[in-house]
């Protein structure tokens, strides 16, 4: 961890390191600016844009993304901190073009509206139910009490939770 | 057509596998080769004159390509006609903290916000208006050289029927005080913008906005282009809730950004810039008075007097427009034979207001909801007997001359009392276990659309073009814009619905100037109607082109043909029909290529005076909720657990989405009940006494997350209303208004404390026990000099819309092209 911020304008800022990680199942070889987050890194760097930014700050949840298998915020993670690991994003969620059942849960239960905040909800999401198939519903709110959203008011959130670990638990 | 195959069907919207799959592209997901990074330089002052700008030590830097000043915008735009105040760039004074001042465009995002820490701005500080009332107080410094007077922007005053009369005949006379601090939409998307000059030399500007047919006026107006040279894309919005409907000075500094240097340019504001955009809840003090008769079952009204007093920020915004709405609905709920309105809107020092989601309403829909209920516990009556008795009736006029067609309000407080079980457990819950728990009601409506556009003119507010082809395909190209209500999936619901078709065999082109006929945008709640009536005309031309075809094709009458299941057939034999791509087929090699247009035009209104243009709409909405609250004495600690709310909606184009909106409605006010406030602190004199911002970030401007939701049950109450499509009215704003009233109602039904302010905080609740009056709230209102009121004799007084003592007007209609510039577009 940096014990000290550095200065706009220090040349050092843009210091390039390589990195090798593997982006949704993808092994990928890298060369980044140094002070890059793990969301600019996706965004700018991969085009993976499903990641979202709210803040970049670690307040709003939207850039939720899965390191080796932890739920993170992707903001608050330098990139040079991912050598040698593991990323899952929204862009990975699918298998081939079967949608993973949070994903079709989400948009048939309303759960998207303006689906910002949708990429963070469903790793989050994931997270959860990959540790805990039978969340009830005090822990689903707790598991997604870092991720904001505006437009639904979390109700049809849950309910697609609850649908998609029903649709896990019957091996679908 | 009597079984709707789309319609009220509880279908996946048409954009939700993009959004589940992360292929929804936002304006900051949208990049091009040879992109440039934009960052603005914002006011660290809250009021100063601009005395010097050097860029100088910027343009140094390598990397940076250009610095915009305020020089480079000398042409003002505003989202109203009556208000163009702002500046892309500040030219000669900043108003608040966060103004923009200059804008640096460079190779890379750091890069351009290194440069901006580089650009040396010299500042003569002056004298800044917090609030309101330091604004009625303090008329110089002016912030503006238009508006009334002094720093106040607007003041208006309308008197309804003979109020005097009707309030020295009342029995008695209710008076209150309360006030609504202002808050903000927060989308979770931060705004964005990427502008570009295409290859045919002409400028292209993808934006997160509510608005890219006023965005579209703005930018030719100050970049003096031709309009129809500039193409606006609206991307799906991230959020907007009124946010995101005002032309940015983003927007059009990116665009003239691109202009100059020839490439693309793309700006994504900070969270911390999104506050500063602001255009949020007007903070609003406000006082009625009521005068009422007693009858058989209660009460009547017989006159109101309400005055409203708006802390509008540093620019105009919408705010004409909001104050006129602080005041235009508040006669739609129940009946108000006589009504005077005052409103009255001032400049500080603050990031400007606008509107949000209710836009002008919640704030005095707050105070009438909770005077209403303490009306009826001084007489002793139930309030949701009260309400269900004084209902305003279908098919009526108000006093302020806007026409009720259809109401659910009676369905809905039926709905939500029985739901509750408010006849059982209101007033009962006290001292639980230490906890008080209390019941309250409230109720409101909203409009369906504004009756009026913003420019005045004879155009349909709305246009649906459909193209269609032989595959059996149809493309719907509508100027709506997604903000994620669900607009799209209206457009491709209804096209569906009436050509029998699947949703999934329509595409739909929507918000982008250069492709889509005219909508006005996203706000006021007028997409599901003015849409979707546009898109009803455009697709049954189409169904009368197949349908002519198809009967000459199968030799039976047009009229006994039926749309449906991807076939059109003889309703009397079935199975003797065509797949619709036939009939698509059909129709093309009778009348050539197939396309068909539809637009609407709300219904003249029949108020006629000077301000009778808001509050209008084709159809009101209703509401009504109760909230059921835990408040713990001790402490003034507040908890809601439960709320039941019931929306007339019209009809349900679909009952998911339907559902999602009015949740997030409740949400949303829930919020602003208990927590949300965009609050101000005045810094130390020796740094500048300035006003920033006291939370402009997320973490720390509280919103509610998953675990502060309560339980929420749903009750769509379906009054079809002939002016809607299918008979739906509007569900992304109305639900909201009612969640603070009823909480506030709430906490007096659970610890006997009145809180007349928003929001309702276990600090102030704590104040109000301990207070002999048991209440928290303003004091007082102070002395504004009104105008002469514009007096409107009612309906019921035999008026005929008019003004009794109005000057005649100008009527101004801008006709035809009312977007070209004085110009010649040139290809550069």
């Amino acid at each position: 961890m940096a014990t000290d911020l550095i200065p706009l304008g220090d040349p050092s800022l843009r210091q390039k390191v390589r990195l090798e990680l593997v982006v949704n199942e993808e092994r990928r070889d890298l060369v980044i600016d140094g002070y890059k987050s793990l969301l600019e890194l996706l965004r700018e760097e991969l085009q993976l844009t499903g990641t979202k930014h709210g803040c970049e700050l670690g307040e709003c949840g939207a850039c939720a993304v899965l390191l080796d298998g932890q739920l993170v915020l992707s903001c608050l993670v330098a990139a040079v901190e991912c050598d040698g690991r593991s990323v899952q994003t929204v862009e990975g969620m699918q298998n081939g073009p079967t949608l993973h059942p949070l994903q079709s849960c989400f948009a048939d239960a309303g759960a998207a509206q303006c689906g910002y905040c949708t990429p963070g909800f469903l790793l989050a999401a994931k997270e959860l139910l990959e540790r805990k198939p039978d969340a009830t519903r005090a822990e689903i709110a707790e598991a997604l009490s870092g991720q904001l959203c505006r437009c639904t008011g979390y109700l049809q959130i849950f309910e697609a939770v609850e649908a998609a670990a029903a649709q896990l638990r019957g091996g679908r | 057509m009597s079984e709707h195959r789309v319609i009220g069907k509880p279908l996946r919207r048409v954009d939700g596998r993009a959004k589940v799959t992360g292929q929804t592209r936002f304006a900051d997901d949208l990049s091009l080769p040879g992109m440039l990074h934009m960052k603005l330089l914002r006011s660290t002052l809250p009021h100063a004159r601009i005395l010097a700008v050097d860029a100088s030590r910027a343009l140094a830097l390598p990397g940076v390509k250009l610095v915009l000043t305020g020089a480079d915008f000398p042409i003002p735009f505003g989202i109203l006609p009556v208000s163009q105040d702002e500046h892309a760039l500040c030219t000669d004074r900043v108003r608040f903290v966060g103004d923009p001042v200059a804008a640096v465009i460079a190779v890379d995002e750091l890069t351009a916000y290194e440069a901006t820490a580089l650009i040396d701005v010299r500042y003569e500080p002056l004298a800044t208006i917090a609030d309101s009332e330091e604004a009625l107080a303090t008329p110089e410094p002016r912030l503006h050289d238009y508006g009334d007077d002094g720093n106040v922007h607007k003041r208006i005053a309308f008197d309804f029927g003979d109020v005097d009369g009707a309030m020295a005949k009342s029995e008695r006379v209710f008076e209150d005080l309360a006030f609504f601090s202002g808050n903000t939409h927060l989308p979770i998307e931060q705004h964005a913008t990427l502008a570009y000059v295409d290859g045919d030399g002409k400028l292209v500007v993808a934006s997160s906005t509510q608005t890219p047919h006023y965005l579209h006026r703005a930018l030719a107006k100050v970049l003096q282009l031709r309009a129809a040279h500039i193409r606006v894309i609206a991307t799906p919005n991230g959020g907007g809730f009124g946010g995101k409907s005002d032309p940015f000075n983003h927007e059009i500094v990116a665009a003239r950004a691109a202009l100059v240097t020839g490439r693309p340019v793309k700006i994504a504001l900070t969270r911390e810039e999104v506050f500063y955009c602001h255009r949020g809840r007007h903070p609003v003090l406000m006082k009625v008075r009521t005068g009422v008769r007693k009858t058989e079952r209660g009460f009547e009204i017989v006159g109101q007097e309400l005055e409203t007093l708006l802390d509008g920020g540093a620019y105009g915004s919408y705010g004409v427009a909001s104050t006129f709405y602080t005041g235009a609905l508040q006669t739609v709920t129940y009946r108000i034979p006589h009504y005077r309105f005052r409103g009255c809107r001032t400049f500080t020092n603050k990031p400007p207001c606008g509107p949000k989601r209710g836009h002008g309403t919640p704030q005095p829909r707050f105070l009438l909801e909770v005077h209403i209920d303490k009306i009826c516990t001084a007489l002793g009556i139930d309030p949701a007997a009260w309400r269900i008795d004084n209902a305003v009736p279908p098919d009526s006029l108000t006093a302020n001359w806007l026409r009720v067609s259809s109401t659910g309000l009676v369905r809905c407080i039926e709905a939500v009392v029985k739901a509750s079980g408010w006849n059982e457990r209101r007033g009962q819950l006290r001292g639980d276990g230490g906890v008080a728990r209390g019941l309250g009601l409230a109720c409101s409506s909203y409009l369906c659309g504004a009756g009026l556009p913003i420019y005045w003119n004879e155009l349909p507010h709305s246009g649906v073009q459909l193209q269609l082809d032989r595959s059996g395909r149809v493309t719907a190209f509508s100027g709506a814009t997604e903000i994620g209500q669900g607009s799209d999936n209206v457009l491709v619901a209804i096209v569906a619905e009436v050509l029998g078709i699947d949703p999934l065999d329509v595409r739909c082109v929507t918000g982008d100037t250069d492709l889509t006929p005219v909508d006005l945008g996203s706000y006021s709640s007028r997409v599901t109607l003015m849409m979707g009536n546009a898109a009803i005309e455009a697709a049954e031309r189409a169904r009368l082109l197949l349908a002519g075809a198809v009967a000459e094709k199968l030799n039976v009458p047009a009229s006994r043909l039926v749309f449906a299941d991807r076939r059109v057939f003889d309703s009397e034999a079935p199975e003797n029909g065509v797949e619709f791509a036939v009939a698509v087929q059909l129709a093309e090699a009778k009348h050539g290529t197939l396309g068909t247009t539809g637009s609407y035009r709300p219904p003249k209104s029949p108020g006629d005076y000077k301000g009778a243009g808001v509050g209008p709409s084709p159809a009101y909405s209703y509401s009504a909720a109760v909230v059921e609250v835990e408040v713990d004495p001790a402490t003034g600690w507040l908890r809601v657990p439960k709320i039941w709310v019931a929306h007339d909606i019209g009809r349900a184009i679909n009952p998911v989405l339907a559902r999602g909106q009015v949740e997030g409605s409740v949400y949303m006010g829930l919020g602003e009940a208990l927590m949300e406030e965009q609050a101000y602190r005045r810094l130390p004199p020796k740094l500048s006494g300035a006003h920033v911002h006291k939370f402009p970030s997320l973490l720390e401007y509280k919103s509610p997350g998953t675990l502060d939701m309560p339980d929420v049950e749903t009750i769509l109450i379906e009054e079809p209303d002939p002016n809607g499509p299918f008979g739906a009215k509007e569900v992304g704003q109305g639900p909201l208004l009612p969640i603070m009233p009823a909480v506030a109602n709430a906490v007096f039904d659970a610890v006997g404390v009145r809180i007349d302010e928003v929001p309702i905080t276990p600090e102030k609740i704590a104040k109000a026990l301990a207070s002999t009056s048991r209440r928290y709230g303003p004091t007082r209102f102070p002395t504004i000099a009104w105008p002469e009121p514009l007096v409107v004799p009612t309906p019921a007084d035999g008026g005929d819309g008019k003004a009794t003592n109005e000057r005649p007007r100008k009527r101004e209609l801008a006709r035809g092209a009312v977007i070209a510039p004085p110009v010649e577009g040139k290809q550069p």
